[in-house]
């Protein structure tokens, strides 16, 4: 019993022994605080002996490195960098340079990849279920009238070439902004990051130089059909009457119908804001646009939007750059919700439609019934066969 | 079919011209971005 008594004390007293063996360090310069030398020696394994004294106390009146309470930080200066107003002089890169923090950023981040893109997703996804939907219950939209075997030309070769040019751009510029979006959600986890990455570089290159082939298309189709596509008084009866897409009425209708005005005025207006955008884009910090729209939108009164709140009355360069980016594919995810209804109507959705713009002559029948009055237009300028004319073979 | 592959070689055409034209007008992004203090050529 004795001797257990004797080991047992002994254990009891050698880990006190070789506490007391641990020196204590130097800790002048911190209080007692613990000092960089004690931090390193505890992530080499040592033993560190325990602070020692008031050490919160002195930590209070340090200045210098390892104070505990920000003694060396200063808020002046961070307030200053983080809004902008601290005077900072950079070798290169200029005026944008100088901004060394900008927490707007993160909200354009977290806007980017969180509503954008569930959003802008959810938007084509349900357009494409609704366009279904839509074929499942009505069907293709068939000719009411035997096709007389005569044509007319709808389009010369010049308006459909300026209508390939901007459908190939379009349809490019679409995919490559897609998967700019949404490749680091499905691409890079699902294949590999470096496919992803490639991929990227590919769609970046592709996507800021086919940007002008779309733009000089945008400017081309507009002065080819915009005289075509003034609203007028056939357009009511059009749309009163769902331009005969439900029910089986075929309102009367110019070379183009209230659905194509609309078409072609989405395509001029949000082509031109994407265009607007993806210019101020490719020229990085060179044409800020949104303060000075802020301030025409302030000047007629409207000083907030809704779901945004007040407009700003300062932006910084890179926030100029994160709202056209977000404005950009905000109106792109719009505008190709349109053109996914358009390709649908002018393919699969209507007969004979596609032969508008593939071979640019469509039956007289299929213009009788969907442009009558274009029609009539024609045989009044002699530019249509004689009704009793003889098919060609 | 002809003026939808007009239309198509026009948008490669178009673009190859706007990407070499750009760098040759020294808009490419290696030229406008970097400082002189950092240009290696």
């Amino acid at each position: 019993m004795r001797f257990l008594l004797c080991i047992l004390a002994l254990c009891l007293a050698l880990p006190v022994a070789a506490q007391e063996a641990t020196p204590t360090p130097d800790r002048s310069a911190t209080g007692g605080a613990q000092t960089l030398e004690d931090i390193m020696a505890r992530q080499r394994g040592e033993q560190v002996a325990p602070k020692t004294g008031d050490a919160a106390g002195a930590a209070r009146d340090l200045s210098g490195q390892l104070g505990t309470l920000g003694g060396a930080s200063d808020p002046e200066l961070w307030r200053a960098l983080r809004y902008g107003s601290a005077d900072i002089t950079v070798s290169s890169g200029g005026e944008v340079a100088s901004v060394l923090m900008q927490d707007g950023g993160m909200a354009w981040l977290e806007f980017r990849k969180g509503p954008l893109a569930t959003y802008g997703g959810y938007l084509l996804l349900g357009t494409l279920a609704l366009l279904l939907v839509f074929f499942v219950l009505r069907g293709r939209i068939r000719l009411d009238y035997e096709k007389t075997g005569r044509t007319v030309t709808r389009f010369k070769s010049f308006e459909r070439a300026a209508h390939w040019l901007l459908a190939g751009s379009f349809i490019l510029l679409g995919i490559t902004g897609l998967l700019t979006l949404f490749g680091r959600m499905f691409v890079a986890p699902y294949i590999s990051k470096e496919f992803n990455a490639t991929l990227l570089m590919g769609a970046k290159l592709i996507h800021n130089n086919v940007a002008w082939a779309f733009e000089v298309a945008l400017i081309a189709v507009f002065c080819l059909w915009v005289w075509h596509n003034i609203p007028n008084r056939t357009d009511f009866t059009w749309f009163a009457q769902a331009g005969g897409i439900v029910g089986s009425k075929h309102p009367p209708a110019k070379k183009f119908n209230g659905g194509q005005k609309i078409i072609f005025w989405s395509v001029i207006l949000l082509g031109a804001s994407i265009s607007l955008t993806g210019v101020s884009l490719l020229f990085p910090f060179e044409f800020p646009m949104f303060l000075k729209t802020f301030d025409i939108l302030r000047s007629v009164g409207i000083t907030e939007l809704p779901f945004y709140g007040p407009l700003p009355t300062d932006l910084a360069p890179h926030e100029e750059m994160q709202y056209a980016q977000a404005w950009h594919a905000i109106v792109a995810f719009v505008l190709m919700a349109i053109i996914i209804a358009h390709i649908y109507i002018g393919s699969v959705g209507m007969e004979g439609a596609y032969d508008a713009m593939g071979s640019g002559e469509v039956d007289e029948a299929w213009a009788r019934q969907h442009h009558s009055l274009w029609l009539e237009e024609l045989e009044e300028e002699g530019k249509a066969a004689p009704k009793d004319a003889t098919p060609a073979q | 079919m002809k003026a939808m592959m007009m239309g198509f070689a026009a948008m490669i055409v178009i673009s190859v011209g706007a990407y070499f034209g750009l760098h040759e007008l020294g808009y490419s992004t290696d030229a406008r971005s970097p400082g002189d203090t950092v240009r290696l050529d």
